[in-house]
């Protein structure tokens, strides 16, 4: 810390001046703390926390329809009057239960937990600057996003329980409380949660591009970025675009629920009374939330993408393949992002021709995906590839994001999707495309930089094994919800026995929760690890995966502004692995081409005269130390 | 179908030739390097195991496509049915197929190029050629589906045929409502929503200062459609969204509040042919509720006939008409009729059974009434 008192600048951080550069207090180090890694670990955490509470009420309700009408009085203590008398499952809550599951994992799982965690820790780290470009909004976009957490927390207590109407919560369903009861209090503390989340996100979103475009360090050229921070400035740009078009469409309900106006609501007649409504569309909604949640998938996806290039490199010990190719997909893909939204709603009534310009572009998505995955699986030919379990999950990414993703061709055909639409084969698609990939990428990302957060390693095998027990398990869950889902069963039912053509498959059903109910058991294989190596996990070395990129020179555990010293410059791109020549099979971005003269590309030979020049910029760090 | 099967036997051959001819060097490497040391532990056995997941992958895969695909629906009772599901069933196989091939090669690789003490990964950065090739084979192949996507599509959301039968199909909280135009003027009334009255028999709102409405008919609990005649399905809904889906037919639309949509289709199985097809003399087509509307969402089951015109039309005519139902609930109602056209209503007015002070008022044109609704 020497070196962070002597050079601290009063006009930086203003609560270190009050305490003049005194160790900072339990409240600005762990609680309230403006530093980048402090922050994505309270992400990490708080996303791990909803994780288990959302993936916990997926097992509920997958009881419910592994075994219609089990008897599930062994959770009266915590779910209380939602079990009825006879033990079985309220349908209300039923309903809540999935509109939960997938608001948290969607919004504060895969959103916040993985992107804010890793966009947050690695950004610095990896452009090479002391922190985030403005600490507090930092620490205020978490804090908006714990409110948010805390009004969604508060809201599963509620008399009349959560929100209720789907995690698209489409209205007049979610706009009147007649309808549901998810619709009443439940509803409103949603729509303020999400609002506050959306805050969150916005401010995020705003510091990693900024960070990313003004703090990198001398040398790192925008072709010299890893593919991490690409995609994770790719994924704060789509965030940034589409998330205020989600805030005005939840305002829009907001004023429909209580102020009685009828942007959503038309010529209803509910409960015995005719409402004065006239002229709103339920459609309009649709498109708003849509505008959001296509880019969403993204939003979720393109970081878990990122940190794969990334692991997959390092671990197969071999430069990414195409590496502009990479960038030019992902730029691509989030391109596209914004204009395929309708075939969510091709059978909404939508004008026909609207959904056959929504096919064709939604059809060309399948172009960058493919070159990704074309890509990925040249970068492990001939390679040398180490089986950490980071890379493991990084692989299991590639092929469920090539399993889920093919679905996506025949759901994006609004032909075939008259059939398909809000049925089992929707619910297989995108669990296995968004959900598990994403979800991959989360564990792929913990495993690989969990030396760099804790300074300590986890424990190999035990990953491995939570690897291949998640991967079996996701395969067997969501495989047989295709067949489920051309059988024609709907989304969102209680039951199935209540119709003919839905009565067979009750024992695929039953193979279904049976393997969710192991594969949620498994993780705790990886929460043990985790949690246990954290405190007590070997201490790790400096630069375990043998990796080029700049994190791994700063100090073991990096303090506050990450580099003791001047911060390191960048000289090449981060996949100089294998390279013919070269001693070792990784050369870090900080080591010029002047001192491998061996392994040079005759391009790279001609940029050493330029080195010099370079090293004497100095943009963004003008104190040269950790201040 | 034919295609999937081809391709689940492709795909049968290629892993038992796969299997055997690396059997032998899987073999051959864990005997020679044992003692080699992977910068993690247990690199050789995760390695296998990719090889293992690929096996008992595929062969999973077969054979539980094998084992449920007695589940799934019967052939399409409709015409584009038929056309959606030979399309879904090409696309599928071509999408198998190319998860298939991908999936193989991500997990063989990952097996085949695992560490080894000494070898250095060949550094192979891009190459533009392999790059534009795998951007264009699925920009052509995207291209052969979205222009058969498309013209399916069109086709289906075209206009209906001008001879379709038209039926109203109304969404509320919890099931379905039915409305024929009726025997007399086959015509669909004007509704309007503020007139939607449970308590009156009138739960569809209908506007009875449209005489086109006066005969129109209603059923809860089936819908009856005519056999190889188009039927143009009228959708709306009154408190929230619904969607009708009928599995059978590949039907599907959302209902929605004050925004009326459409679907026609052509049955061409009736429910008859179907039962006697499928062996099942219990068989029904049946429609349920695909967009989440609350507590009952699962349970809005409703029955599809489909029968040939003449048992139509004599099932239409054993219905009472709406007027009817208002009239015999609520004979008062007969005031908020247009004068110009309560002596025609009257005649849908129900026998004066119905012992209430109004009957003297009806009486006169009660037999006629009977007539017309019997």
């Amino acid at each position: 810390m020497s070196v962070v008192e002597s050079n601290v600048m009063p006009d930086v951080h203003v609560h270190e001046v009050h305490e003049h550069h005194e160790e900072p207090n339990f409240w600005s180090k762990y609680i309230f703390s403006e530093d980048h890694k402090t922050i994505a670990k309270q992400y990490m955490i708080t996303g791990i926390f909803w994780a288990i509470i959302g993936v916990a009420m997926s097992v509920v309700f997958r009881l419910q329809l592994g075994f219609p009408g089990i008897n599930l009085s062994w959770l009266k203590p915590v779910l209380g009057k939602w079990i009825t008398e006879t033990g079985t499952l309220d349908p209300n809550f039923y309903l809540a239960l999935v509109t939960m599951h997938g608001t948290i994992m969607v919004f504060f799982v895969l959103t916040a937990g993985l992107s804010g965690t890793f966009s947050n820790f690695l950004i610095p780290l990896q452009v090479g600057a002391r922190d985030m470009a403005s600490g507090f909004l930092n620490m205020l976009a978490f804090w908006f996003f714990m409110l948010s957490s805390v009004l969604m927390f508060v809201s599963l207590f509620l008399e009349t329980g959560p929100a209720a109407g789907g995690w698209v919560v489409y209205p007049p369903l979610s706009a009147l409380p007649q309808a549901h009861m998810g619709s009443e209090m439940g509803m409103t503390l949603w729509l303020l949660s999400m609002a506050f989340f959306i805050i969150s996100s916005l401010l995020g979103g705003i510091n990693y591009i900024t960070t990313v475009v003004n703090l990198r360090t001398r040398g790192m050229t925008f072709s010299r970025l890893p593919l991490t921070i690409w995609a994770f400035f790719i994924t704060a740009i789509l965030g940034l675009i589409s998330f205020p078009v989600l805030f005005s469409a939840a305002l829009l309900l907001i004023f429909d629920r209580h102020f009685g106006t009828s942007f959503y609501l038309s010529e209803i007649y509910i409960n015995g009374e005719a409402l004065p409504n006239m002229g709103g569309s339920p459609i309009l909604f649709q498109h708003l939330f849509w505008f959001l949640g296509h880019p969403e998938v993204y939003i979720v996806l393109l970081p878990a993408l990122g940190m794969t290039s990334e692991i997959i490199a390092t671990n197969a010990r071999k430069p990414i393949f195409g590496y502009r190719a990479m960038i030019a997909s992902l730029m691509g893909i989030a391109f596209l992002a914004f204009i395929v939204w309708a075939h969510h709603m091709f059978v909404t009534g939508m004008n026909p021709f609207l959904g056959s310009i929504f096919m064709f572009l939604t059809l060309i998505i399948a172009v960058p995906s493919a070159v990704k995955g074309f890509n990925y699986i040249t970068t492990l030919w001939r390679g040398n590839i180490i089986f950490t379990p980071a890379m493991l999950f990084s692989i299991g990414l590639v092929s469920l994001f090539i399993s889920g993703g093919v679905t996506g061709i025949i759901l994006g055909n609004s032909a075939l999707d008259i059939q398909l639409h809000d049925t089992y084969f929707v619910v297989a698609h995108f669990h296995i495309v968004m959900g598990a990939a994403s979800a991959f990428g989360f564990f792929a990302g913990i495993y690989h930089w969990f030396p760099k957060m804790f300074g300590r390693m986890m424990n190999n095998t035990l990953g491995q094994i939570h690897y291949w027990c998640t991967f079996i398990g996701v395969y067997l869950i969501f495989f047989p919800m295709h067949y489920i889902g051309i059988a024609g069963f709907p989304r969102r039912y209680y039951q199935f026995t209540t119709y003919d053509f839905a009565s067979s498959y009750t024992n695929l059903n039953m193979f279904v929760t049976v393997a969710a109910v192991l594969t949620f058991a498994s993780q705790f294989i990886f929460l043990w690890n985790f949690f246990y190596s954290m405190f007590k996990g070997k201490t790790a070395p400096a630069n375990p995966w043998g990796s080029n990129t700049l994190e791994w020179t700063t100090p073991l555990v990096p303090g506050h502004g990450n580099w003791v010293g001047e911060i390191p410059a960048v000289y090449r791109w981060p996949y100089d692995y294998s390279k013919p020549g070269a001693a070792q099979d990784f050369i870090p971005q900080t080591v010029p081409f002047s001192q491998t003269p061996e392994s040079n590309l005759p391009h790279e030979t001609a940029q050493i005269a330029e080195e010099k020049e370079m090293l004497d910029i100095n943009l963004n760090d003008q104190f040269r130390a950790a201040h | 179908m034919i295609y999937f099967l081809g391709f689940l036997t492709l795909v049968f051959l290629v892993m038992a030739i796969v299997v055997i001819a690396r059997m032998q060097s899987v073999l051959k490497g864990v005997q020679t390097d044992t003692e080699q040391d992977a910068p993690v532990p247990n690199n050789k056995i995760n390695g296998a195991m990719w090889i293992v997941f690929l096996v008992l992958g595929t062969i999973g895969s077969v054979w539980s496509y094998h084992a449920v695909k007695d589940g799934f629906l019967p052939e399409a009772s409709s015409i584009h049915g038929r056309r959606t599901d030979e399309l879904f069933w090409f696309s599928m196989s071509l999408m198998c197929i190319a998860a298939f091939l991908v999936n193989f090669l991500l997990f063989f690789f990952s097996w085949k190029y695992q560490y080894r003490k000494g070898y250095k990964a060949t550094f192979y950065a891009d190459n533009h050629k392999l790059e534009i090739i795998w951007t264009a084979v699925p920009a052509v192949v995207m291209a052969i589906l979205v222009v058969t996507g498309y013209s399916a599509w069109t086709d289906i959301m075209s206009d209906a045929p001008a001879n379709a039968q038209v039926v109203e199909m109304m969404g509320k909280q919890f099931g379905w409502h039915a409305r024929y135009g009726g025997s007399e003027d086959n015509k669909l009334g004007n509704y309007n929503y503020k007139l939607c009255d449970d308590n009156n028999q009138n739960p569809m709102g209908i506007d009875f200062s449209d005489e086109a409405s006066f005969d129109d008919v209603m059923s809860t609990a089936e819908l009856h459609v005519i056999k190889d005649r188009p039927v143009s399905l009228k959708i709306r809904a009154r408190d929230v969204l619904h969607s009708v889906f009928i599995p059978h037919m590949r039907v599907k639309m959302d209902a929605v509040p004050g925004m009326p949509t459409k679907f026609w289709f052509t049955p061409d199985k009736s429910t008859d042919e179907m039962r006697a097809e499928l062996g099942n003399p219990k068989f029904d087509y049946e429609i349920a509720c695909t967009e989440v509307c609350g507590r009952g969402h699962f349970s809005m089951r409703l029955r599809l006939i489909v029968e040939d015109e003449a048992s139509f039309k004599k099932w239409q005519s054993e219905q009472p008409t709406i007027l009817a139902n208002v009239l015999q609930t609520k004979p008062d109602y007969i005031t908020r009729i247009p004068e110009n056209l309560r002596a025609k209503a009257m005649k849908y007015a129900p026998a004066p059974a119905a012992a209430d002070s109004t009957t003297a008022q009806t009486a006169g044109t009660a037999t006629a009434a009977g007539a017309s609704f019997r």
